[in-house]
């Protein structure tokens, strides 16, 4: 018996923007219960009375001046994209047409 | 003997005699990776061309070391590094085509800065999720001790490169134990500073919260030098930390006695190989006779740390590996019906097996109803973790083990089994978990396979000078760190 099922991995899946296949959807099923089985160790510790870390060094609220700077012109910006047109970034439909 | 083998003052001392030009310093890097990378496979991307360029303008120039403390030096990226203008992959085939990077990250500004060369980039299982520089999309670099050991990983092109003598200084990142076990596994010095000591403006993000840039160098004294100048607070990376960056090399006085040394039992349990065992506490024995004091201490939550790493470290970067899209940069699939079909094609042509496994466990244990059981439990037992480090430099300055439980395996042995991979990092993990420095440094080799066997030795936060203090006490007494790899030679 897996913890995590095949529709929970293809529910994750799409969650996470992949797509899977069956056989995958199979596979990650096996591998992602044994590592969550694996971390059921955790729960011999009693952390009901334990903050959580989320960060190592006590810092809060660092800020810097709101100041416009010199950064990466529009064209650079460009520069890398996969597809462009008139100075923008050119992506497939997103509504249907 | 190769200029390459030199440090930096000796580098440094040649060319203000000019016995020695940057020029000489880096085609002699460039002639050893033509000579040894056929072999080795550490380079993704050389930079030949532009450092051939930099070294002739330095000659021009001429030294001053003071102003520009890496003046010539050669120093190899880890790919997940933003190079402006130098094509930085991650070892992903979704940045395969990023050939043209828009900025330099903080510590690449540092390093241009004080003069130093870039060679190239390093290869690293993508996105810094491995531990053996399988995962890869590239290529498999191979260890530079027996070609038919990984390297270890994450930045194993970096550990290899420096042990093979390609270039005497490299930058890794270490989120889990990817600068340190890399480092112990091909004999090397690897250091991982305090979280917040190095800006992580541009190093690609895989766990937010545990990544950190760490150099890799042959010698202590050369790895306190290029700390020096790359640590610092820096307005780009709000967790960069507001605290003074030391001359970590004048705490290299080789003066241990009164130290106090804590060493952990649970870094000496089971699945710790015997020799490995052996070396450190004959290592143990050298600090002791200059005069070191130890005692064996418990850190009881260690066994918890792996566990609670795969849950945080999964679920950060399911979030950081979001902004891979196919969008803006990066590998666009072909032949999308739609935007979200574009984004799932992308990604899901794009990563690599253990990348996506990380992504789909990070999205599990974030996704609704099951957070609060694996997310938050983990960064629970992460409290409890740094609480054992907290507790125990209440008494003692470092606490020492060995940084990975074996020497190196070999290239396919275990990368088809995510958990036993996993389990490589069980005494590097708590070390970012708890956010404080850790240094590996090499303290002998097995006799069963002659691989190299790393000593990792732990300080408080902001302490590297402690660390680098105890490491160089140690190095300086042995001469592990003088062995070379015989390469092609002794297999």
């Amino acid at each position: 018996m897996s913890k995590i099922s095949k529709d929970q991995v293809k529910h994750v899946a799409n969650l996470a923007r992949l797509s899977i296949t069956e056989q995958e959807a199979e596979k990650y099923s096996e591998q992602l219960s044994a590592i969550i089985d694996f971390s059921e160790l955790l729960n011999e510790l009693d952390t009901s009375n334990v903050e959580p870390t989320t960060h190592v060094l006590e810092m809060k609220n660092i800020v810097r001046k709101d100041e416009p700077k010199e950064w990466i012109s529009k064209e650079d910006a460009l520069k890398n994209a996969p597809d462009q047109k008139d100075g923008q970034f050119r992506v497939p439909s997103i509504l249907d047409s | 003997m190769s200029v390459l083998d030199l440090s930096i003052k000796e580098l440094q001392e040649k060319l203000n005699n000019k016995d020695i030009t940057v020029t000489e310093i880096v085609q002699a890097a460039y002639d050893r990776i033509k000579e040894t990378d056929d072999d080795i496979q550490a380079f993704v991307t050389l930079n030949e061309e532009e450092a051939l360029s930099q070294a002739k303008a330095l000659d021009e120039e001429g030294i001053d070391e003071n102003q520009f403390p890496l003046f010539g030096m050669p120093i190899g990226i880890k790919d997940n590094i933003v190079t402006k203008g130098l094509r930085t992959t991650c070892s992903s085939q979704i940045l395969s085509n990023l050939d043209d990077p828009l900025y330099d990250a903080t510590v690449m500004q540092k390093l241009n800065s004080a003069k130093a060369v870039n060679i190239g980039k390093l290869n690293m299982d993508e996105f810094a999720m491995g531990s053996s520089t399988e995962n890869s999309s590239m290529k498999v670099t191979r260890n530079p001790w027996n070609t038919d050991f990984v390297p270890g990983g994450s930045s194993g092109g970096s550990a290899a490169a420096v042990a093979a003598g390609q270039v005497p200084f490299a930058l890794g990142s270490d989120t889990g134990g990817s600068v340190r076990q890399p480092a112990s596994y091909c004999g090397v010095v690897g250091m991982k500073p305090t979280y917040g000591r190095i800006s992580r403006f541009g190093l690609v993000a895989f766990a937010s919260s545990l990544d950190q840039i760490g150099p890799l160098t042959r010698t202590v004294e050369d790895n306190a030098r290029i700390l020096e100048v790359i640590a610092g607070q820096d307005e780009m990376d709000s967790t960069s930390a507001n605290v003074d960056v030391p001359k970590y090399r004048d705490a290299l006085t080789g003066d241990v006695k009164g130290l106090k040394i804590a060493v952990p039992k649970e870094y000496f349990g089971e699945g710790v190989d015997e020799e490995v065992q052996s070396s450190v506490r004959q290592a143990l024995k050298v600090l002791e006779e200059q005069g070191a004091e130890w005692d064996e201490v418990s850190l009881p939550h260690s066994k918890y740390a792996v566990a609670a790493y795969y849950m945080i470290a999964s679920s950060e970067a399911s979030a950081n590996l979001a902004r891979f899209d196919g969008v803006r940069y990066g590998k666009r699939a072909e032949n999308a019906e739609d935007m979200m079909d574009m984004f799932k094609k992308s990604r899901s042509e794009g990563f690599g097996e253990e990348v996506k496994r990380r992504i789909m466990l990070g999205t599990f244990a974030l996704s609704s109803g099951y957070y609060d059981a694996y997310y938050k439990k983990a960064q629970q037992v992460r409290t409890l973790i740094k609480q054992d480090f907290d507790q125990i430099f209440e008494e003692y300055d470092v606490v020492l083990g060995p940084t990975a439980p074996t020497t190196a395996f070999k290239i396919g042995d275990q990368i088809d089994d995510p958990l036993t991979m996993y389990a490589n990092d069980i005494m590097t993990i708590p070390v970012n978990l708890a956010g404080v420095p850790g240094i590996s440094v090499p303290c002998g080799f097995h006799s069963e396979n002659n691989l190299p066997i790393g000593l990792q030795i732990i300080g408080k936060h902001f302490d590297e000078s402690t660390v680098y203090k105890v490491a160089h006490a140690y190095e300086q007494a042995t001469d592990h760190h003088k062995q070379k790899p015989q390469l092609g030679g002794a297999k």
